[in-house]
């Protein structure tokens, strides 16, 4: 595979096409590619999910410890979502300190869920002020084919409704007698990211990494529901181009439907 | 007086091995390789440019290999990152690799081995190894023969092939054994052996009959996943 | 330890042909047995055997067998036609990735007018796609030409990658098969052996249609009388 970067011809040819309406695949511009979940990617992590979004594959698995609670959350479990682009998922990423797009994407996803409340962390307290339960949420990219936070978002979400939570013998998590417990999530909320991208003046929705490579700004929104109406959690813009505010209302106006749309789908995977 | 495993397998008897190839596209290869409930993914990319410059060799293409866990792949959460354990992992399966690739006409460039163990169950090395054989093949890289890798092991006085996880805490009597191996299929060169645990000198010749009956099995395994890989994309 | 070489292709060949007379083989896999064989590329001898060094198909032609391989890296060889883009510009020429383990150099000299060197970027700057040759392989690079027949800048349109092994069927024998498609296409067509290929057309569909002709050429290994499929493809695909 190349690690060729995007020549101006294609750019040029790209930037004409979206003006069309036309993309490489046959998709709309707002389409999200089709996505499938599997379950049980580890039988060692409290649970796990592998998303295929398109090309793009991404594994997620959630381990949990018995941890001391942050001193400003005495009652609360802790939530922690961490992740590595695995050099193995494409010829742009390498071995060595993390790139920015290696930090971004976990913290993304974390701000996902946590302001969703889609966890009740405060249901994975055993003692307060002295022991909680951590969430630890580790996402990883196998195939980068554009769109990883929209994937590795969908990803979380179906590894936190697959977990069941350990036992506890003397303060420690007990990974061998586990409970029959699932973990604490919410019926109505599931948080899911939209990453749009900017190609001239047109606006693209779930790229593959040919359209990414030749786009010049992404912006990512995380969605749920609170007490039943659509709201926004998160929100991060990338890249080095600016959007332009008629850009961003009509992002944000196709989110409401197009999160009703994607749950519809994920709840089929969801058990 | 022969030993019963727990998990019900004969002595000399493998777990069930699974293969697949070309699960990641964007790699040049790609597969994966299972023994019971240990599961390993490779990717291959290269020859590709290598840097930092002085890092290149002008007589022959050098192959770099790098394994590691994922975090949730053992039952105690693996923090991410390289440990000890995994770049040591990383180098011998370098060196179990290397005799058997021809690269050096890709001088001044490197071949990218990468290897994650999705589960954990014993026997990852050697699962990685098995797995990155098959990505090597699949990637185009000439290579002499398939590389074929299996875990003998020891329970108590006892030779055994391809532990588990719980073979591998036994501690009565002589304990457990670890003892991997590795081997270009077909050929008389071992480019893996690593040793753990006690092994009287006489067992050894055993031990090595007993690793390669399995590499007859393991190397089928192989080739039929790279056979069917390109069958199965032909259906159209 | 047993001293083994191997060669990459020399020439590169339409795989569409007879393949019923072709074994999926492995490393390592026995091929044949006995003294009468001799070993191509891509095979060895080991005692009374011939024994594959390559995943792909083993053919045998006469005496000898030869493994066709499914995959493999891009060996630049001089008069591959190469399709690179424009990573640097130096005094002397530009640089060119040409998607191999080392880039591509184009020399000033080449450029088919007279250019300023301070107005290099006005031929070609960083970004822009060259269709080139390759002129010379050495340890300091490779050295590119771009005089000659379909060879230069490429305007318009778009470039793609497949599978550099996939090249050969997307020629077929003699062209057949990229003729096929420029003609039910009406795009302009350029194939290098380095994977990479430049389509442009009179519309944007065209262009669409020629990309989608091509990868589903290059998915297919095994299958034969694929000009014949294609054909119907065309039709079926209007």
């Amino acid at each position: 595979m190349s690690s060729m970067r995007t020549s101006n011809i294609t750019k040029d040819t790209l930037r004409k096409m979206f003006l069309e309406g036309k993309r490489f695949d046959g998709r709309g511009m707002f389409d999200l590619k089709n996505f499938e979940v599997e379950y049980d990617v580890s039988y060692k992590a409290e649970g796990s999910a592998r998303v295929r979004m398109g090309k793009t594959d991404v594994v997620v698995g959630v381990k949990m410890q018995l941890e001391e609670p942050y001193p400003d959350s005495p009652n609360k479990g802790n939530l922690m979502v961490s992740g590595d682009l695995l050099p193995l998922a494409s010829p742009r990423f390498e071995s060595g300190p993390p790139r920015f797009n290696a930090i971004e994407l976990p913290r993304l996803i974390d701000r996902m869920i946590r302001e969703s409340g889609m966890i009740d962390l405060s249901k994975l307290c055993i003692r307060e002020g002295e022991l909680v339960w951590t969430v630890m949420i580790d996402i990883y990219p196998i195939n980068d084919d554009g769109a990883l936070i929209d994937a590795a978002s969908i990803g979380a979400v179906a590894a936190l409704h697959n977990t069941v939570i350990p036992g506890i013998k003397e303060d420690r998590a007990d990974y061998v007698n586990r409970t029959k417990d699932k973990l604490p999530l919410s019926d109505e909320t599931i948080p899911i990211t939209f990453t749009f991208y900017k190609l001239g003046s047109s606006l693209v929705l779930s790229p593959t990494r040919e359209e990414e490579e030749a786009c010049d700004a992404k912006i990512t929104w995380g969605i749920s529901k609170w007490n039943g109406k659509h709201m926004l959690n998160s929100c991060q813009k990338g890249e080095e181009i600016p959007f332009k505010k008629e850009e961003i209302i009509k992002i944000v106006e196709t989110l409401p439907k197009l999160y009703d749309d994607t749950l519809k789908k994920l709840k089929k995977f969801l058990k | 007086m022969a030993l019963k495993r727990k998990n019900g397998r004969k002595l000399d008897e493998l777990r069930p091995m699974s293969a697949e190839v070309g699960i990641i596209p964007n790699a040049d290869g790609s597969a994966m390789f299972v023994f019971g409930k240990t599961v390993a993914i490779a990717a291959v990319y290269g020859p590709r440019m290598l840097h930092p410059q002085h890092m290149q060799n002008p007589e022959t293409g050098i192959l770099r290999v790098n394994y590691d866990l994922l975090s949730f792949s053992v039952e105690d959460r693996k923090k991410p990152g390289p440990s000890r354990r995994s770049q040591e992992i990383s180098k011998v399966t370098e060196l179990a690799l290397l005799p058997a690739v021809d690269i050096n006409e890709f001088k001044n460039t490197v071949i990218d081995v990468q290897i994650y163990i999705l589960q954990a169950n014993a026997g990852t090395r050697t699962a990685g190894i098995n797995a990155a054989s098959m990505a090597l093949a699949n990637a185009g890289i000439p290579m002499k023969s398939l590389i074929t890798s299996v875990a003998v092991g020891k329970i108590d006085k006892e030779l055994v092939l391809d532990v588990d996880d719980e073979e591998e805490h036994f501690e009565e009597g002589e304990g457990s054994t670890d003892f991997p191996i590795a081997k270009i299929y077909g050929t008389d060169e071992y480019s893996l052996m690593q040793m753990d645990g006690k092994l009287p000198p006489e067992m050894i010749p055993k031990a090595l009959d007993m690793a390669d009956e399995a590499f007859e099995k393991i190397y089928e395994v192989q080739k039929n996943a790279l056979k069917s890989y390109v069958s199965g994309e032909d259906v159209k | 330890m047993k001293e083994f070489e191997d060669k990459n292709q020399e020439e590169f060949e339409d795989v569409g042909s007879e393949p019923s007379s072709r074994t999926i083989v492995v490393p390592g896999e026995i091929v044949s047995s006995g003294e009468d064989f001799l070993a191509g590329e891509g095979a060895r001898r080991e005692g009374n055997d011939i024994v594959a060094s390559r995943y792909g198909l083993a053919d045998k032609i006469g005496r000898v067998v030869k493994i066709i391989p499914f995959s493999g890296a891009f060996i630049p060889r001089r008069n591959n036609v190469i399709i690179g883009r424009v990573s640097d510009i130096v005094h002397s020429g530009w640089i060119v990735d040409i998607d191999y383990a080392s880039n591509g150099f184009l020399p000033l000299m080449e450029s088919p007018r007279f250019v300023n060197k301070n107005e290099m970027d006005q031929f070609l700057a960083i970004g822009d796609v060259v269709a080139a040759k390759v002129w010379n392989v050495s340890a300091k690079g490779i050295d590119l030409a771009m005089k000659g027949k379909g060879l230069g800048k490429l305007e318009g349109g778009f470039i793609f990658r497949v599978n550099p092994s996939r090249v050969p069927r997307i020629i077929g024998r003699e062209g057949s098969m990229i003729n096929l498609i420029k003609e039910n296409t009406g795009c302009n067509v350029t194939i290098g052996q380095n994977g990479w290929i430049w389509v442009k057309g009179n519309d944007t569909d065209s262009e669409l249609k020629a990309r989608k002709a091509i990868e589903f050429i290059a998915d297919k290994v095994l299958v034969s009388g694929l000009t014949d499929k294609m054909e119907n493809w065309f039709k079926e695909n209007k």
